[in-house]
């Protein structure tokens, strides 16, 4: 029974890195760039969340829009500002420029609010309920529920919709998609909007699950997601998804072996299993670099 | 309809188009020829917004469009069949045709004119369904087309259709280049295969390393002894 | 004998620039803050230009470089603390360990390139990290006491080596084989390089000089933990080697220095420090990005009179 419950929490972790994951692994798809600042973006969604719940009174869900907005203001910013010149700059430029981003996001929140960490609070009245003898984590289900209605939301917006359309021509040919009449700077705008959103609603939903906030807390989860991105095949969505739950459930069947403080270590080693192993990722056809 | 006044274009460094002048009057199939590396991608590539020119102007139905946006010429009406049909291999084909229609609002139009490109093309039809990278050369060339005439163009800009299609496909595709034309659609062909290309046009130029060195109509152009050595292959 | 000429002109100049401080040392007209200034310089130069061989010189993207400097620092503060070895000893122990397992990490770079090996080092380093973090024999989270040891001889010492043999692997054969892949490493390959093994070379001599600047690091802070070699201390080294020029060392050096300064005067305000550091990163890869010197040498200034102006 209790691996019942390790399964739920594996999950629950698991739908948190999916939901970076995805907005990774979308803008990878579209410009080719690790961006390393998305992992920021999920500390400001979390920041956001709890002054507008703990500060403000307001309720969840306003709070979660409010946070999904203002962090997809955000990642439109950045990317507007510092990574729109780097189209055609070397990989290796814009992958420092990102680290230089995300370094810089959160030093200055740092800088201005001080880097002690900040309590969630709580939300719901009942921490847990009985299922037949096992014992849930409101929140887990909560947090399924949430990240499951995003990722439907996403799937609609990229598949059926104008933008989406335009997200998957853009990111399969930039120039056929020009020839198209699709405005190639606004698509590549729409998917950090997008990707920050959702960035932006998993730091509520871990500020809500771990209580825990700090201006650091971005990179780890940052870091695994992208792990989960390529575990699942970079640039694919449904790969992110994946991707996040396998290294959710992962982490937290070696946490629940007693290896804890090698919890952090496991993404890794995936990682770079995965690399050496299968580098297109579990949904990806393995492609030869063009000569 | 078209007036290329003299343009340069360059990539980085390198000048592609030296001067080029040209015009396209409308209803007509104009062909451009010559080899690889000539320029002729790149002209059309400037002609749809994805080059811009140093020098000289492209007027088109009455105003300039030179330097425009990609987005705003195929909103003016001409759309573009690129260099190796690029058709968006991960999308279906009717994803595709409909990505064509991009920026056009009317549901009705979009629609006649999607069954419009299926009676063309009843091979596309037959795989709407179907991920478009997974089509043969000739299909996907064909979904090229399609997908350019979902815009509703008025003058329609083919970058080499008969690429690394079998003869019979080439005769096919050039069919429907025929067919669309008297449809009241402009086309500017460029094409490697100028004897077929020269077959279906009205006028027609030849480019050699970036200038313009020949025009005349086609039949003036399928008897000179210049164009019949170079590019023709007979004597 | 025009090489020679030149080697022992910067011998030269290595050697009074040397005598200079220590003999400003002993007079004690240095003080202990300056000391270790001018050691904690000395660490970053050598981290600077071994990380310069794998980035600028090969073109292999890593950001993992803190990794080995872990490795560097743990396996020499073993030597001396636990196995009661001397400390040159344990120099050469921990830069032969971090080379090895700069050989393991070359490894995976045969078949990941851009930012896919960057992820890749990342990830080692991190491991590196965990691994050293939950090892109760060197101290686990609370870290390790190291006598103080490092003296201004052994980091120079090991700076003017580390310089020394970097440059000289540069400017031979294998320097070039290394130039050719960062440049095309499809081309190279097609030219008969053995890119393979050029890449897994150049990380391996890279992680030799880290470890010896971990040994050194270890023995100048009298504490060593896990937490020091964060992904935080590889951009740190990133951002030395990225200002200077990709592909220069004598940027890298220079970087190294004047970073070293800087930071050692925002000691007291890590966050400003790491604003402006971040902001450095940033406008350097917007407007030059190919860093301040790009691929050329300080020395080329000069020879640029002489010969009326050559490109590389």
């Amino acid at each position: 029974m209790e691996w019942i419950q390790q399964l739920v929490n594996g999950i629950s972790l698991g739908s948190i890195y999916a939901l970076i994951a995805l907005g990774y692994t979308m803008v990878y798809g579209i410009i080719k760039l690790i961006n390393f600042a998305h992992g920021d973006v999920f500390m400001l969604g979390a920041f956001i969340g709890f002054f507008a719940i703990a500060r403000w009174d307001m309720h969840f869900i306003p709070a979660l829009l409010m946070a999904m907005i203002l962090c997809a203001v955000i990642g439109v910013i950045i990317e507007r500002v510092a990574y729109k010149r780097l189209r055609n700059a070397t990989r290796i430029a814009a992958l420092i420029t990102a680290i230089g981003v995300s370094l810089l996001i959160e030093y200055t929140v740092i800088f201005f609010r001080g880097a002690a960490p900040e309590a969630y609070p709580t939300i719901f009245e009942n921490p847990s309920f009985n299922v037949f003898g096992v014992q849930i984590d409101t929140r887990s289900i909560f947090i399924l529920t949430v990240s499951i209605v995003l990722m439907m939301l996403l799937q609609f917006i990229v598949h059926r919709t104008k933008i989406g359309k335009a997200m998957r021509a853009v990111s399969h040919d930039a120039d056929a998609a020009r020839l198209m009449g699709i405005n190639v700077d606004n698509t590549i705008s729409a998917t950090f909007a997008i990707g920050s959103a959702l960035a932006g609603a998993a730091g509520v939903i871990f500020g809500i699950y771990y209580t825990r906030i700090d201006p650091l807390m971005g990179v780890l989860p940052g870091l695994k997601a992208f792990v989960a991105a390529v575990l699942g095949g970079i640039g694919i969505i449904p790969g992110a998804m994946a991707g996040g739950l396998v290294l959710g459930v992962v982490e937290t069947v070696v946490s629940a072996l007693g290896f804890s403080l090698w919890r952090d270590a496991a993404a890794f080693v995936i990682l770079i299993l995965i690399l050496i192993l299968r580098p297109a990722g579990i949904f990806g056809k393995n492609a030869r670099e063009k000569v | 309809m078209l007036k290329v006044n003299d343009i340069d274009v360059y990539y980085g460094n390198i000048q592609a188009l030296k001067g080029l002048s040209l015009e396209v009057n409308e209803g007509e199939i104009v062909t451009l020829i010559g080899a690889n590396g000539a320029g002729k991608s790149t002209l059309l590539k400037t002609l749809s917004g994805l080059l811009k020119p140093k020098r000289g102007s492209i007027e088109y139905l009455g105003s300039a469009i030179d330097g425009k946006a990609a987005q705003s010429i195929v909103k003016a009406g001409i759309s573009h069949v690129p260099e190796g049909r690029r058709v968006f291999a991960n999308m279906t084909v009717e994803e595709n045709l409909e990505l064509g229609a991009y920026l056009r609002k009317d549901r009705e139009g979009i629609k006649k004119d999607m069954e419009h490109v299926y009676e063309l093309f009843p091979r596309l039809f037959e795989r709407h369904k179907q991920l478009s990278g997974t089509l043969s050369g000739g299909e996907q060339q064909m979904l090229a087309m399609g997908r350019a005439l979902m815009a509703k163009p008025k003058l329609i800009l083919m970058d080499e259709p008969s690429m690394g299609l079998a003869p019979l496909m080439v005769k096919n595709i050039f069919n429907i280049i025929e067919m669309v034309n008297k449809e009241g659609v402009t086309v500017l062909l460029v094409e490697q295969n100028a004897n077929m290309a020269l077959s279906v046009a009205h006028r027609a130029y030849v480019l050699e390393t970036g200038k313009i060195v020949l025009s005349g109509s086609a039949k003036e152009l399928q008897e000179s002894d210049e164009v019949k050595a170079a590019y023709l292959g007979g004597l | 004998m025009k090489k020679s000429k030149v080697f022992w002109g910067y011998a030269i100049i290595a050697l009074v620039l040397y005598a200079v401080v220590q003999t400003l040392i002993s007079f004690g007209m240095v003080n202990t803050h300056y000391q270790n200034m001018l050691i904690t310089m000395c660490i970053n130069v050598m981290l600077a230009v071994s990380l310069h061989l794998v980035i600028g010189v090969t073109g292999q993207f890593s950001i993992g470089h803190a990794g080995f400097l872990a490795v560097g620092a743990y396996i020499s503060a073993i030597c001396t603390m636990k196995l009661g070895m001397p400390f040159s000893m344990a120099i050469l122990a921990g830069a032969v360990v971090a080379m090895l397992a700069g050989l393991l990490v070359g490894i995976p770079s045969l078949r990941l390139r851009g930012d896919y090996l960057a992820i890749a080092t990342l990830g080692f380093a991190e491991i590196i990290r965990i691994v050293f973090l939950n090892i109760d024999y060197v101290g686990g989270a609370a870290g390790m006491q190291v006598t103080h040891q490092s003296t201004w001889t052994y980091a120079f010492v090991g700076t003017a080596i580390t310089i020394l043999i970097i440059s000289n692997f540069t400017n031979s054969r294998h320097g070039r084989a290394c130039i050719a892949i960062r440049e095309d490493e499809i081309a190279a390959d097609a030219m008969g390089i053995n890119t393979t093994y050029y890449k897994v070379a150049a990380f391996a001599v890279g992680s030799f000089f880290a470890g010896v600047a971990g040994a050194i690091y270890a023995h100048n802070f009298y504490i060593i933990q896990p937490t020091a070699f964060g992904f935080l201390k590889s951009f740190d080294i990133l951002i030395l080697v990225v200002l200077g020029g990709l592909g220069s060392l004598s940027g890298a050096v220079l970087a190294a220095i004047f970073l070293t300064f800087v930071s050692t005067y925002l000691q007291a305000f890590p966050e400003t420090r790491m604003i402006i550091y971040s902001l450095v990163l940033i406008l350097v890869m917007l407007y030059r990005p190919t860093g301040l010197l790009g691929t050329k040498e300080i020395t080329d200034l000069f020879k640029f009179r002489k010969k009326g102006g050559t490109k590389v």
